[in-house]
């Protein structure tokens, strides 16, 4: 056999390692985006999540102005975190519907109590039905749905203070 | 004080590693009589008790719960079961490297201490490169990882295990893969000062099969046993998930399965050489790269428990050190060790190369589909690789590897005429192709499972026949090893075939009281309470199964919330028959039915045979023990022949000395 054929194993680890040296540099993110972006919203209505506050329907996103779907939970450690950047948000005069998934009413009413209400509606997903129609791939997500109901961003994860901005920056440019 | 004395182990064993490196470089370079020479063996028998030393120590700090450590603080709680506070040892990245290495320097120094076959030059390159291999490890784990670095203040109380590996299967599973994968660690070794000094010979070939025989068996039961708990712990009733991390315990095995034929037929005919050394590189470059895929985190697995790219850069440097380096000296040298005895195609020992080629190309498979998501990442797509391709694309090179398998060792050595086991093969065909008839009339099933029964059949049958017309209390123990493994294949792929093709699934939602039917199983749920273990709370279901008209069992499957740290897990119950395992798990609550009655989820399945997948892979292992004890059997007689017969010489000698005319008869 020939020495190139010796070479083969070699140049088949060379290529490895480059490639897995390559990768390691590379910023890792294990979350999974929506196919459900640049998409109508599915139709939808969920009863309220929590007396006092009105439930949530498709027809809630149509006219006015683009608006914020938040996926949240009260059982959910990072949407305590993210709960003062919703605040500042609603402050900047956005829309913000929550969802609260697999939740219990006295759950819900409590962690508004504690960690404030920035919600014009709150809908209760209960078998997380909407959220897996939404394609989201764990709590909390939050979505910018424009005036027509269609669903132009999916941001992952807990909305950070810089996170903030950009969320107003999407929400200006669907508009 | 016991961090310390770890640590100072620790690093005094690095500097031994280092020594024992540079000792046998001279001794390769040099001849052995050089004086600096003299120390690799010694160095490598200090380094194996000092590297011992140090994970004795981490284990007693896990046993009592050291809490100034910061890895008994992140990984271990004082409330936790003790068994589970020493399995925590090697529960954790840290902990789980110092083993690996203490198994390392352990199996260096077994090495050193007893291996007396070989030329000593050749011996010397091999404990310079185990030396090598061993200091970047003790780097690894000293630099980026080291396992008894102390908390600036104790911590009140421990983080805790992560949950899913509270369970004896932790106990077992990763001591046995490491042994297995550093056992291929020596076979590394050895090959390559068998190649540095142009030594690759049977006598080579004799030193280095224990080490491989040995890894095998470690490898085929850490798999089983890996298997079964992913089986009953993860609770989605399947074996086998062609996830990153089993296919890197998978890929090393199937190396290792090939190495083990190919350093038997070298052992035997001095033949396949080339395959020999390339296999020796490629095993361990598999377990290597298990380690990296693990470590890095580069891919998204469920068993990335210890996920850190800092580490994967590490390991990715240690990997292009070793295996590049072990494959340019290969490409350089390869072509000058020669091919060693022919042979014809009909042949035993050209079965093994087929089936070398066919092991290698599953291998190939199974890396290509594994490593396939990193190549997509690279242009920013996402992919997941499963099942729909890895059985199919394994199946192609399985099959005929089977069919070989159950042929192979009814052919003689060297050349063979293909007529002489016309019987044989006609007889293992017609069984095969009556099986395949006999599931297309009953029922529709699968291609793939119909195959892997028949192929099971015909290749149980094929494995025993070596056996047929000889006197079985003078067949070698060797040769009941290969007849074992082989039958323990056949068993496996029946379980594996069986499983797949004839499972029934029933998901429900059920009140107490209220019953499924499952496979000729009925199964009611009496009732769902809470219950509190040590460090959890569940709700455990308490569901009564009937088979027919027979006696009602009592299954017990847990949904469990551990609280340190916090996480739910399900815990399956299960079952066992001898034609199979009823499996049961409980889901979350769903809803209230018409009487107000709350329901639960149940998952209930029928697997018939599905057993036979690890009582097939216990054979496997099994065989490869008979083989072992057989070959040191073997070795310990002629070592004492051979003692017996200098022994014999030397009083010849003796006499001659004492009385020059005397002729003793020969």
């Amino acid at each position: 056999m020939s020495r190139l054929f010796y070479l083969l194993p070699l140049a088949a680890f060379l290529f490895f390692a480059g490639l897995a040296g390559y990768m390691l540099t590379q910023d890792k993110t294990d979350a999974v985006p929506s196919q459900m972006v640049e998409q109508p919203l599915p139709d939808f209505a969920l009863k309220p999540a929590v007396d006092g506050i009105p439930g949530v329907s498709r027809a809630d996103f149509v006219g006015g102005a683009p608006r914020l779907l938040n996926i949240w939970a009260s059982w959910c450690l990072p949407c305590i975190a993210e709960a003062p950047h919703l605040e500042r948000l609603k402050e900047e005069g956005v829309e913000i519907v929550g969802i609260a998934v697999r939740d219990e009413p006295e759950a819900v009413a409590q962690f508004l109590e504690r960690h404030g209400n920035p919600y014009s509606r709150i809908g209760a997903d209960e078998i997380s039905e909407l959220m897996i129609e939404l394609g989201a791939s764990g709590v909390p997500e939050t979505y910018v749905i424009d005036a027509e109901g269609n669903i132009r961003y999916q941001h992952i994860g807990d909305i950070r203070a810089e996170t903030v901005p950009m969320l107003l920056a999407k929400l200006e440019e669907v508009r | 004080m016991i961090a310390e004395i770890g640590l100072a182990a620790l690093w005094l064993a690095t500097a031994l590693a280092a020594l024992q490196m540079v000792s046998g470089a001279v001794g390769m370079a040099r001849g052995s009589d050089n004086p600096l020479a003299l120390y690799a063996r010694p160095a490598a028998v200090v380094q194996a008790t000092l590297a011992i030393l140090a994970f004795a120590m981490l284990l007693y700090a896990f046993a009592i719960t050291d809490l100034s450590i910061k890895l008994v603080a992140t990984h271990s709680h004082s409330a936790k079961p003790f068994l589970y506070k020493l399995t925590g040892t090697w529960g954790n990245h840290e902990g789980s490297m110092l083993l690996w290495v203490a198994v390392l320097a352990a199996s260096g120094g077994l090495l050193a201490g007893a291996e007396r076959r070989l030329p000593e030059r050749t011996m010397a390159a091999t404990l310079g490169v185990q030396g090598f291999v061993a200091l970047g490890f003790y780097a690894f784990l000293l630099l980026s990882s080291n396992p008894f670095e102390r908390l600036p203040a104790p911590a009140p109380e421990g983080i805790g295990l992560n949950p899913l590996l509270q369970d004896i299967g932790l106990a077992i599973h990763p001591p046995t893969l490491y042994i297995g994968y550093v056992g291929l660690s020596v076979a590394f070794s050895l090959a390559m000062g068998a190649l540095l000094t142009r030594q690759v010979n049977p006598a080579f070939a004799k030193v280095m099969r224990p080490w491989v025989l040995g890894a095998w068996v470690f490898l085929t039961f850490g798999i089983t046993a890996g298997s079964y708990w992913a089986y009953y712990e993860l609770g989605w009733g399947g074996w086998w998930f062609w996830d990153p991390v089993e296919n890197a315990s998978l890929m090393p095995w199937l190396a290792a399965t090939a190495l083990l034929h190919s350093v038997s037929v070298l052992a035997a005919r001095d033949a396949l050489r080339t395959w020999t050394i390339m296999l020796g590189v490629l095993a361990f470059s598999m377990s290597m790269l298990g380690t990296f895929l693990v470590r890095s985190g580069v891919l998204t697995s469920v068993h990335a428990f210890a996920v850190d790219p800092e580490r994967g850069t590490f390991i990715l440097v240690l990997l292009g050190l070793y295996i590049g380096g072990a494959l340019a000296i290969f490409a350089a040298r390869a072509s000058s060790i020669a091919e060693g005895k022919r042979f014809t195609a009909t042949s035993r020992e050209s079965a093994l190369v087929f089936n070398n080629v066919m092991l290698s190309a599953i291998l190939a498979i199974v890396l290509l589909g594994t490593l396939y998501p990193l190549l997509t990442e690279a242009f920013g797509v996402r992919v997941s690789v499963g099942p729909p391709y890895f059985n199919p694309a394994s199946a192609i090179f399985a099959i005929p590897m089977f069919l070989v398998m159950a042929v192979g060792p009814l052919l003689r050595w060297k050349d063979d005429a293909p007529r002489r086991i016309r019987r044989e093969l006609i007889g293992l065909a017609a069984i095969a192709l009556i099986i395949v008839m006999l599931a297309a009339f009953v029922g529709h099933y699968d291609v793939l499972p119909i195959l892997g029964l028949a192929l099971a059949a015909a290749l149980a049958i094929g494995a025993l026949l070596p056996l047929r017309g000889r006197n079985l209390a003078r067949v070698p123990l060797a040769t009941w090893g290969m007849v074992t493994a082989h039958f323990g294949v056949a068993v496996a792929l029946f379980g594996m075939a069986s499983e797949s093709a004839f499972t029934s699934e029933k998901l429900a939602a059920v009140a107490p009281g209220g019953s499924e039917e499952v496979a000729g199983w009925t199964v009611t749920l009496e009732n769902v309470a809470p219950v509190a273990g040590p460090n959890w709370t569940a709700v455990e279901a308490r569901i009564a199964a009937r088979r027919g008209e027979g006696e009602p069992h009592i299954l017990a499957p847990q949904a469990r919330s551990f609280w340190a740290p916090a996480q739910a897990t399900s815990e399956s119950a299960l079952l066992t028959r001898w034609d199979g395992q009823l499996y049961a798990v409980i889901g979350d609550r769903a809803g209230i039915d018409e009487a107000g009655n709350e329901r639960w989820q149940l998952r209930i399945w029928w697997k018939p045979f599905v057993t036979f997948i690890w009582y097939g892979g216990l054979l496997v292992a099994a065989g490869g023990v008979l083989a072992g004890i057989g070959h040191v059997r073997v070795d310990l007689r002629r070592r004492r022949a051979t003692a017996r017969g200098d022994a014999r010489r030397a009083d010849l000698a003796a006499l001659r000395r004492a009385d020059p005319i005397a002729e003793p008869a020969e």
